[in-house]
């Protein structure tokens, strides 16, 4: 039983992660329609923001040369702040141009795939394949509760994703920005003549996806601390498993369709060996789609003739 | 005859490409990149199927290579190999250049009922759900390759350099380029042929109006079935080929990277077209070689101009950067490919004297 | 027998009822029309004809079959085609070929002919050639048989889903609003053309038109629903005078 609950408490930080960066996915799908396959990669970028933040900010080597607690407290706005640079980049210059020229949406979601092998590869070309380590920025405390051993920054992981998810849940139901993504989704033509400014919503969807997705890379880091360029590779299909699972465009779906993954996966790689983690992930994901291919919360699709 | 012309002088070059190697005329890194591109020819002509005719966005025909060389290599060695996981060889060494096609050809199957792995969803599914699925599926595959440990997990596996040596005791030729251009041909000829059959024509009605084409009494899950079937089974020829021409295989060689190359391929020559595709192929086979080369002068050069910082060396992983950054180039300017779904007959009419296709 | 036996069909989508009890019979060789105000259900009965909806009650006999629950392409092989609202023609496709692709369901031959080109399949393809070109002669399309469809005025391509659902050889013809975006003048054509069809190929035609002209001289029997209830049926000159059909029309004030 405790090991269960162990593993139960494992899940939710794993699954902190995958809701994190499958909100991104289900925040620029809802709005553009578009996978955006090079989120996963942002993540990882965000990961080595952290790390080149952090370094800079922190004493001794640093140039600022500040203490732990400052540097925590200042390289979190400022990876956010820069991943989400990094995301607005790509749709300005990558997704925009095609989405002007009417391009299929098809080219639009390949362009997104070859960003993504971009950032990966480009990632390792410059800087090589020597791994980095994220500074220790938070003293590891352990609490015990009832034998169920649950480290500090575990608490803040699952805290910074629940908050996460009420902040993007409160601005997209209750904001006027929020009013005009879901205008976006529902029709994209109708909103220059409504006087709303397509992309300005636009920029502000990729601003907040990427956002939260570098806040994701930053905690990843602190938790697993070794980066490497493959690292939202993999991580960032299973987040947007998890998104499609959950019903993608739906910002509960990510939620708790990050749970449910990750739930799945370290159930399977407690009592499996750990080889068969990814075949179940990617197997649940084959038989949802199958059954329900709008995911949990997604709306069935109905064909009108 | 003379509406042959362009029939001949392909078999002509075909005969002469293995006279050459007969010959020992070609250098043996010329050959093995000559059959990779005869390979990629057969994967993407395939993946077109699926992607310029069907409309559909498969990212995971990998996994249906991946499926066609591990099959094709377990059949081949244990038709022809005395090996410690079937033992005693099942047919004699010296039939390996008769049974080969069976390899071939089972290997092809293999890889089209995984085909159903994808087609069965695709009854439902459509756009961007089903391209989510192709990627399970090439995961899918890929991991349960990785978790048989009896053909060598993720170790990869070996052994079917055996059969082609086999092949090459039996008669001293270019076997596995003799294959490929065998492959080749039947690969186009299918998709050609079933593609101006009225038959096959009810793939581009799926792909341009559903509805019109259930309505109109196209079965049209039987059509997905079909294409999916046709178009991993061809894959999978493509993998068994692979396979014998490495003499290895690895299951992380068939990953999303290997699709994503077959994608480029497919997007630069045009959907939907075989000519403007086959073009793709060779033009990437020789792209991604280049670059092997160009890469390390480009270092040079510009170590050379002081332009790159000392100790910083351009290595090969550039490679991955500029193929990607070509493809996004691309879209952005040339979204239709080298030719758009039409066929260079169709772009130069008048090549129509010249060839006969049927 | 008659061609066309619908009793009691009710369909449900969620909450809404689309269709309540609609029954109706079709002989042999009728031209009947199916009106109604917008939404009233007319489409969704088409649909339900041609097998895209599985309706939530009821029965459908056609030429002596049952045919409710039958994949669209299977109702089609037994003799019904039909046009669409919005045209619906694979526009990448010749006209030609979208002709060849309606003899889908009688192809006679499977992948492994088309690939190895057996006889069985050049028989067939000839036939079906033939069968293609001939259609297309009856309704003077010969011309464009190479164009795309979206390359043709919006008249013709009317002519070439009417074209495709002929090389079906149906024996039931459903036309969902064929004088659909056209002006008078086309309409006068299109009048003189069903009923040439009509006459030519000796089948049944059940039309739904918003245009009172149009089933006003062209059906033998009209059919009324509103809210997926049938209000009223008979001859064209019992409908114009039914206080029902007026008011569903109309609305009620005006009486």
């Amino acid at each position: 039983m405790e090991f269960f609950l162990q593993q139960c408490v494992n899940a939710l930080q794993w699954g902190s992660f995958y809701a994190l960066i499958a909100l991104g996915y289900t925040l620029v799908y809802g709005v553009l329609r578009l996978i955006n396959f090079a989120h996963g990669d942002v993540f990882m970028v965000g990961a080595y923001l952290a790390f080149f933040v952090s370094t800079g900010l922190l004493a001794p080597e640093g140039l600022f040369g500040f203490s732990r607690e400052l540097t925590l407290a200042l390289t979190i706005p400022l990876t956010m702040i820069l991943t989400s640079l990094v995301g607005v980049t790509l749709e300005r210059i990558a997704y925009r141009p095609l989405m002007r020229k009417g391009a299929h949406r098809l080219y639009v979601v390949i362009t997104a795939l070859m960003c993504g092998l971009i950032l990966e590869n480009g990632n390792l070309a410059l800087l090589g394949a020597s791994r980095r380590t994220l500074p220790v920025l938070l003293d590891k405390n352990v609490y015990h509760i009832g034998g169920i051993a649950v480290t500090n920054l575990k608490l803040m992981v699952i805290l910074a994703a629940v908050l996460v998810f009420l902040a993007l849940h409160f601005i997209v139901t209750r904001t006027r920005m929020g009013m005009a993504m879901r205008a976006v989704s529902w029709d994209r033509f109708a909103l220059p003549l409504m006087g709303i400014p397509l992309d300005r919503v636009v920029v502000f969807t990729f601003v907040l996806g990427s956002a939260v997705a570098g806040l994701g890379g930053m905690l990843f880091a602190m938790s697993y601390p070794v980066l490497e360029p493959y690292m939202g590779a993999m991580t960032g299909w299973k987040a947007f498993i998890a998104a499609v699972v959950g019903g993608i465009g739906e910002i509960r779906g990510a939620f708790v369709g990050g749970f449910l993954l990750a739930f799945v996966e370290v159930m399977v790689a407690a009592f499996l060996p750990s080889t068969f983690r990814d075949l179940f992930a990617f197997s649940v994901l084959l038989f949802i789609l199958w059954q329900r291919p709008t995911g949990i919360f997604g709306k069935p699709l109905t064909a009108k003739i | 005859m003379r509406r042959y012309a362009i029939n001949i002088l392909l078999c002509a070059a075909a005969l002469a490409l293995v006279g050459l190697a007969q010959a020992d005329m070609l250098d043996k890194y010329v050959l093995t990149v000559i059959t990779f591109m005869g390979i990629n020819c057969i994967f993407a002509v395939s993946l077109n199927l699926v992607n310029g005719y069907m409309g559909e966005f498969s990212c995971g025909h990998g996994g249906f290579m991946c499926v066609g060389a591990y099959v094709g290599s377990l059949l081949s060695v244990a038709f022809f190999t005395d090996s410690k996981l079937f033992g005693a060889p099942l047919f004699a060494p010296e039939l390996a250049p008769f049974l080969f096609p069976l390899v071939l050809l089972g290997a092809s199957l293999a890889a089209a009922l995984a085909g159903l792995l994808v087609a069965l969803p695709s009854f439902h599914t459509r756009d961007d759900y089903l391209a989510i699925i192709t990627i399970a599926a090439n995961y899918i595959i890929i991991s349960i390759v990785e978790n048989i440990d009896a053909i060598g997990g993720p170790r990869g596996f070996s052994g079917m350099k055996k059969a082609v040596n086999a092949m090459s005791d039996f008669a001293d030729c270019p076997w596995m380029l003799i294959w490929t251009l065998i492959g080749v041909a039947v690969c186009v000829m299918t998709v050609y042929r079933l593609m101006t059959s009225t038959y096959g024509k009810g793939v581009s009605a799926v792909c341009q109006n559903e509805v019109a084409a259930e309505i109109m009494g196209v079965d049209t899950n039987r059509v997905k079935i079909m294409a999916f079937m046709v178009s991993s089974g061809l894959g999978g020829l493509a993998g068994a080929l692979y396979a014998h021409v490495y003499g290895y295989v690895n299951a992380q060689s068939f990953n999303l990277l290997k699709s994503t190359e077959g994608l480029v391929m497919v997007y630069l020559g045009g959907m939907g077209s075989i000519s403007g595709v086959l073009m793709a192929a060779v033009a990437f086979t020789l792209l991604v070689e280049a670059l092997r080369f160009v890469i390390p002068w480009l270092n040079d050069g510009l170590h050379a101009l002081s332009l790159l910082p000392a100790g910083y060396e351009l290595s090969q992983i550039w490679k991955w950067v500029i193929i990607p950054l070509t493809l996004i180039l691309l879209m952005q300017f040339r979204p239709e490919g080298f030719l758009g779904n039409r066929e260079l007959t169709q772009v130069f009419p008048r090549l129509k004297r010249w060839i006969t296709l049927k | 027998m008659p061609l066309l036996e619908i009793s009691g069909l009710t369909q449900r989508f969620g909450g809404l009822q689309a269709l309540t009890d609609f029954s109706f019979r079709l002989e042999e060789h009728e031209l009947v029309g199916l009106i109604g105000p917008n939404g009233a259900g007319k489409t969704t009965v088409f649909n339900i004809v041609s097998g895209f909806y599985r309706p939530t009650a009821g029965r459908i006999v056609f030429g002596g079959r049952p045919v409710n629950g039958l994949k669209p392409h299977r109702i089609t092989a037994l003799g019904l085609a039909r046009t669409f609202q919005n045209i619906r023609l694979w526009n990448d496709l010749t006209v030609l070929d979208n002709i060849r692709l309606a003899r889908y369901a009688w192809l006679g031959y499977g992948f492994w002919s088309a690939v190895l080109r057996t006889k069985r399949y050049r028989r067939a393809e000839k036939g079906i050639e033939a069968k293609a070109r001939e259609v297309l002669e009856m309704m003077k399309l010969t011309d464009c048989a190479g164009e795309l469809p979206r390359n043709l005025p919006y008249g013709l391509q009317r002519r070439v889903e009417l074209a495709r659902a002929l090389a079906g050889q149906p024996r039931l013809l459903l036309l969902d609003e064929p004088a659909a975006g056209l002006n008078s003048a086309d309409v006068e054509d299109l009048i003189r053309h069903i009923r040439w069809i009509y006459d030519e190929f000796k089948l049944s035609i059940w039309m739904i038109e918003h245009q009172m002209k149009v089933v006003m001289t062209l059906c033998q029997r009209l059919t009324v629903i509103d809210f997926g209830c049938v209000i009223a049926s008979g001859t064209p000159e019992e409908i114009r005078n039914d206080p029902g059909v007026i008011k569903a029309y109309l609305g009620d004030e005006t009486l």
